[in-house]
């Protein structure tokens, strides 16, 4: 399967979105952007180019200053099941992880017995199925990672949320998790739009990659990556690969002014 | 950690404390014995036994009152302190007006306004008195620790409940009481002892009138210069003190040994 199959529609547009926190802090200025439905959207930039807070306005936990975010969707709004997975696995400590995951279907009143099977199948698909009854700090880094993808994919959310999800890990575990994510991807559809710092991850991840810069928070430009799937090792090693990471790599340097 | 560390520790934990007990108990007996001293300055901790054991009936009977009061003190500042700090939590504004109250209620000393809860309640319902005094020490303690609890919820798992459309009741009952839960259990085991503490000191100034505390019989027995019976009321005011705070210690080791980094046994 590659990219180059029938066009997307859109799910997302942002037009001249714009973000100034209250001291006067201008987080993100004039941003355009388009989200196609399936995408699998980076966004990669220095510290303070306003990524999280894009992906905090798209979700909807804060609203833009000026600009619009406007949703393709039937109802014009987001989608209500909405994952979103946070740099650190912001599991809730007190609770095991099977109760962890339930938390999502939890908040919607669905009886746990009902939504035993659904949680067992999330952790299975991430490959915890033997670690229901653990609790958070039982676990590894990368483990506790995965639950909190198990969490943000219970519901089947049509988009996913990502804000440097595996930053914090080693590079090891970061790889084999990029992998199991792309994997997830292709077999859910979903569409992901995914902020990281690393060049190298977004190149690997992404269909495109949106490169930010800072101060204040805008887009640079946009890298389309479109290699093939499935994605491995030889991916790392190719041409292509480099070229695109280069590209990033220049776009990302043409916004640092001096 | 292998059976001869667990061992070890166990040792050193409670037959090491209890060994400098009989030794100090024994100096103690052997000094005043050898010294001639006094029954009424200084009495060996014979006489204390014998006393305790001569005036049980008594002795037990203040005991309950004593431990009535403040357990009823107690559980009273846990459900008004928890319930208050989680009104504080739903309204910015409600807190902003109590507080400063709270705070007020706190720091004027409970031996000052003890006469006039006293004068309030009236002579004849004493054991109120004490009730409210002891449940006002005891009360902010629960009060802070629970509103501060409640304010330290990651602030990602807020937006998390917020992204699934979670209930002002959901968030509080799912997200910030859990996360309190630690800060609760803390303000409790303050509580527990400065329940015990405002019981003591509002018998005190209650005086005569109580006529049944454990505190009661201190003054009664100082009043006659029956030492080794204060020392004995003084003993079971010890027990009751260590036992409320191991109590709630062992409530907190219960409640938190799953999950939270105070009460995790590690391994080093």
């Amino acid at each position: 399967m590659t990219s180059a199959d029938a066009p997307r529609p859109p799910l997302l547009t942002l037009t001249g979105v714009a973000k100034t926190y209250e001291g006067g802090t201008v987080a993100l200025s004039g941003v355009d952007a388009e989200i196609r439905r399936g995408d699998f959207v980076s966004l990669v930039g220095p510290s303070g180019c306003g990524k999280s807070t894009l992906l905090r306005i798209v979700a909807g936990l804060i609203g833009a200053s000026a600009g619009h975010v406007r949703w393709h969707t039937s109802s014009g709004a987001r989608p209500a099941d909405v994952g979103f997975v946070f740099q650190d696995a912001t599991l809730m400590p007190w609770a095991s992880v099977l109760d962890n995951v339930y938390l999502p279907l939890k908040l919607r009143g669905i009886a746990f017995d009902k939504a035993r099977p659904q949680l067992m199948d999330a952790l299975a698909r991430v490959g915890l199925a033997d670690f229901a009854g653990a609790f958070p700090r039982e676990l590894s880094g990368g483990m506790k990672m995965r639950v909190s993808l198990a969490r943000a994919l219970v519901t089947d959310p049509p988009m996913l949320l990502m804000d440097e999800p595996f930053a914090a890990l080693d590079e090891f575990t970061r790889e084999k998790l990029d992998d199991d994510l792309l994997d997830l991807w292709r077999s859910q559809r979903w569409t992901v739009i995914f902020v990281t710092h690393s060049i190298y991850e977004s190149v690997y991840l992404s269909e495109r990659v949106l490169v930010m810069g800072a101060r204040p928070g805008r887009v640079l430009g946009e890298v389309e990556i479109g290699a093939p799937h499935p994605r491995g090792p030889a991916f790392r090693r190719s041409h292509d690969y480099a070229d695109h990471c280069a590209a990033v790599s220049a776009a990302l340097r043409e916004g640092v002014r001096p | 950690m292998n059976s001869e560390d667990s061992a070890m520790s166990r040792f050193t934990r409670i037959v090491v404390p209890a060994a400098i007990g009989v030794v100090f108990l024994g100096i103690w007996e052997a000094s005043v014995r050898l010294g001639d001293v006094p029954l009424f300055v200084l009495p060996p901790p014979s006489a204390i036994g014998a006393s305790l054991v001569a005036n049980f009936g008594s002795l037990m009977g203040s005991l309950w009152v004593t431990l009535r009061v403040t357990l009823m003190a107690f559980v009273l500042a846990a459900v008004g302190g928890i319930g208050l700090a989680i009104l504080f939590s739903q309204s910015r504004r409600i807190e902003m007006a109590l507080f400063p109250y709270a705070v007020v209620l706190q720091v004027t000393p409970v031996v000052a306004i003890a006469p006039l809860i006293l004068i309030w309640v009236g002579y004849d319902r004493v054991e109120l008195a004490v009730l409210i005094l002891a449940w006002m020490v005891a009360f902010f303690p629960i009060l802070s620790n629970t509103t501060l609890g409640l304010r330290s919820a990651d602030h990602n798992l807020r937006d998390l409940f917020r992204l699934y459309g979670a209930s002002r009741w959901q968030v509080l009952s799912e997200l910030q009481l859990p996360s309190a839960l630690p800060y609760i259990l803390a303000g409790m085991k303050i509580s527990g002892g400065l329940a015990l503490i405002g019981a003591v000191v509002a018998e005190f100034v209650a005086g005569s009138g109580t006529g049944a505390g454990l505190a009661w019989r201190i003054v009664e027995a100082g009043y006659r210069l029956d030492i080794p019976r204060m020392f004995a009321a003084l003993f079971l005011l010890s027990v009751l003190g260590i036992t409320i705070f191991f109590g709630l210690t062992w409530v907190e080791h219960r409640l938190l040994r799953r999950w939270h980094e105070s009460a995790v046994r590690r391994e080093f």
